[in-house]
């Protein structure tokens, strides 16, 4: 396999409290992605899957410090300068963050906000900018893309303005797009219309994706491979079909039994909630929530252990590997 | 007889051009111990329907009808007594309760207003609200933001029960949630229904937790019901084209790899509807006489109609 476009290893990210002490938010994340590929991120609030993203980009609030190392084709980014970052962010890699509500700026024209990129960092006319830029909001579906051009954010609805930041990180022609809960706030419809948008992309440019959401019906449709985040910590990964179709570790199980399935069986939500930065439990951070906690869960931390080809889960118990004859079927 | 019911109602904003009608002429009833889903893109009116069912804004047309009297619409003064017992949650537990105050405080007013505790509520009867949500009563001297969303949700539906509600009307309750604490609230509002006879008009744009929680499902486009039925039917025999994008656009987390269906185009401007049915313009469906008829709701078997030019035709052709 050719080399990944984004490799991430044993990334640590520690943000300062209010009282000054540094509270682990990612504890030793691996993960990797190809051009091409979409990596799905999956877990609750607080699971590290948005630290783990700005780190990438070199966007941690404030008095953070990381640890590890974050390559994008085989340069390494932790560590750049602001100005070498923002030449990365620009031209490399792009953000699609949750809230279309701040992604764009309110003072300034569609097209000055979709064209900026192009002119600048690719050196294109303006009148070629201006026809690729409406081609991106035809794209992401926006109406009348021409005269879209020269409005502003505020004369667009929340689902378009999402829309509108899509199109604008797209407008940066990266080879990473990276995507925090992307289509968490629009509805099903519109989602439906991103995510092919993501899949064509991916396949006609080569885009590769690192998608952020705790929702698993999305990761299901798009992503190629998930990793499982609880804690700060990858607990699960592997291709997408496997894990959700054969979830290995307790955390996976948990999720995927607070969905709905569509039956009359009631959705059985993960008692408890996620820890709070800084009050991380010992040993496996999951053991307090797990029904299969076993007494060393409390004291010994687990490894990501090779469970099959391209998998891995967190988990020693292992209480849902399947039966011998299982294998042999 | 039903607990909520709305007729031939109307929601109108006054817009810089013409007037916007949020809510076109809805007819709706939800009965005792009922979930009643009501689901549809944004800017379809199943908020502003939600608004006018409790008398948070007036109807610029038809009634509804709490508990045998008319809703009357909320001024500055607290809610009239007759209506205590019809109580609204909403999407954004961070917004709608107080930071600055502790949550057994919060209960307890609501408590006092509705009579149930005299003067000074006991501890022991917030304590109860919070166990019947599923808290720890120990926690009511904490304050708003030392829970999760999902334990703040849950504070925010146990004020609503110091009412002792006969209705509630959950406005995207769990939209702002993490799926595990969404299972958590929508499975404790079908208990509410189930063991304590509540009516719940769970409003939602996520079909699949619709499809979960709600006996029947209202689908809302463009400020008309274009369906309604029992859940299952609705499912898996949509009469409307409009129901049957939206399923097909939720996508299945199966690990299958299957894109979710597209549905083209948006929702139109309230305020200058498409004529004739009003989804024709973005229907896979549409026939020349789409654009000139408006379909009203028929009844295709008892308790589910669609308001569809097509639908008695295709009553069966999409199982």
């Amino acid at each position: 396999m050719s080399e990944p476009l984004l490799q991430i290893e044993g990334l640590r990210v520690r943000l300062a409290s209010r009282s000054g002490a540094m509270l682990p938010a990612v504890d030793g994340v691996d993960l990797t992605v190809h051009a091409g590929e979409v990596l799905g991120v999956a877990g609750e609030s607080g699971s590290g899957k948005t630290m783990t993203a700005l780190a990438t980009l070199g966007l941690l609030p404030h008095g953070a410090r990381t640890e590890g190392s974050v390559t994008l084709a085989g340069r390494e980014l932790l560590g750049l300068s602001e100005k070498q970052l923002r030449s990365v962010r620009g031209r490399e890699v792009a953000m699609v963050a949750q809230d279309p509500r701040t992604a764009l700026h309110p003072m300034l024209s569609i097209e000055r906000q979709l064209t900026e990129h192009l002119r600048h960092h690719h050196g294109i006319g303006k009148r070629a900018a201006r026809d690729e830029a409406a081609d991106l909001l035809d794209q992401v579906r926006i109406p009348d893309p021409k005269a879209a051009l020269g409005r502003y954010p505020h004369e667009f609805s929340g689902g378009m303005r999402q829309r509108i930041a899509i199109a604008s990180a797209l407008a940066a022609r990266p080879s990473l797009l990276i995507a925090d809960e992307p289509t968490t706030a629009l509805d099903v419809t519109v989602q439906a219309g991103i995510l092919r948008l993501l899949d064509r992309l991916r396949r006609e440019r080569g885009l590769a994706v690192l998608i952020i959401t705790h929702d698993l019906g999305v990761l299901s449709s798009i992503a190629d491979r998930l990793v499982v985040m609880y804690a700060g910590r990858v607990v699960e990964t592997g291709t997408t079909a496997d894990v959700l179709g054969s979830a290995r570790h307790p955390y996976t199980h948990g999720l995927l039994d607070a969905l709905p399935e569509g039956g009359s069986a009631a959705m059985r939500p993960i008692p408890g909630s996620p820890p709070a930065l800084g009050a991380v439990p010992t040993g496996c951070p999951f053991h307090p929530r797990c029904a299969s906690a076993q007494d060393g869960c409390a004291t010994e931390v687990p490894a990501l252990l090779q469970i099959g080809p391209g998998r891995r889960s967190a988990c020693p118990v292992d209480p849902y590997a399947p039966a011998p004859q299982e294998v042999l079927a | 007889m039903s607990i909520l019911s709305a007729s031939a109602v109307e929601v109108t904003y006054p817009g810089s051009g013409r007037p916007i009608r949020a809510v076109a002429g809805v007819d709706l009833a939800v009965e005792p111990g009922e979930v009643l889903g009501l689901v549809g893109e944004s800017g379809c009116g199943k908020s502003s329907l939600a608004r006018a069912l409790v008398g948070l804004i007036a109807p610029s047309a038809g009634t509804v009808v709490f508990d045998g009297a008319p809703v009357e619409v909320l001024r500055r003064r607290a809610r009239p007594t007759a209506q205590r017992k019809l109580q609204m949650v909403f999407q954004d537990p961070y917004s709608s309760l107080n930071a600055r105050r502790r949550v057994g405080d919060q209960i307890a007013d609501a408590l006092r207003l509705s009579g149930g505790g005299g003067r000074r509520p006991v501890a022991g009867a917030i304590g109860a609200l919070l166990e019947r949500v599923g808290l720890d009563p120990a926690v009511q001297d904490r304050y708003p933001h030392e829970f999760s969303g999902g334990q703040r949700q849950r504070i925010a539906v146990a004020r609503a029960l110091a009412a002792d509600p006969t209705v509630i009307v959950a406005d995207e309750p769990i939209s702002a949630l993490d799926a595990s604490a969404q299972a958590q609230v929508a499975n404790l509002l079908v208990g509410l229904a189930r063991a304590d006879g509540v009516a719940v008009v769970f409003i939602s744009h996520d079909l699949a937790i619709v499809r979960q929680v709600a006996d029947r499902t209202a689908v809302m486009y463009l400020g008309t019901v274009v369906e309604v039925g029992p859940t299952a039917t609705l499912w898996e025999h949509p009469q409307h084209p409009y129901t049957r994008a939206l399923i097909d656009a939720v996508p299945t987390p199966d690990g299958s790899g299957r894109l979710p269906a597209d549905l083209p185009g948006d929702v139109p401007d309230p305020a200058a509807p498409p004529p004739g049915c009003r989804f024709h313009p973005r229907c896979p469906l549409v026939t020349p006489d789409c654009a000139t008829w408006e379909p009203v709701l028929r009844v295709q078997e008892p308790g589910h109609a669609a308001a569809c030019i097509l639908a008695p035709d295709r009553a069966g052709a999409f199982s």
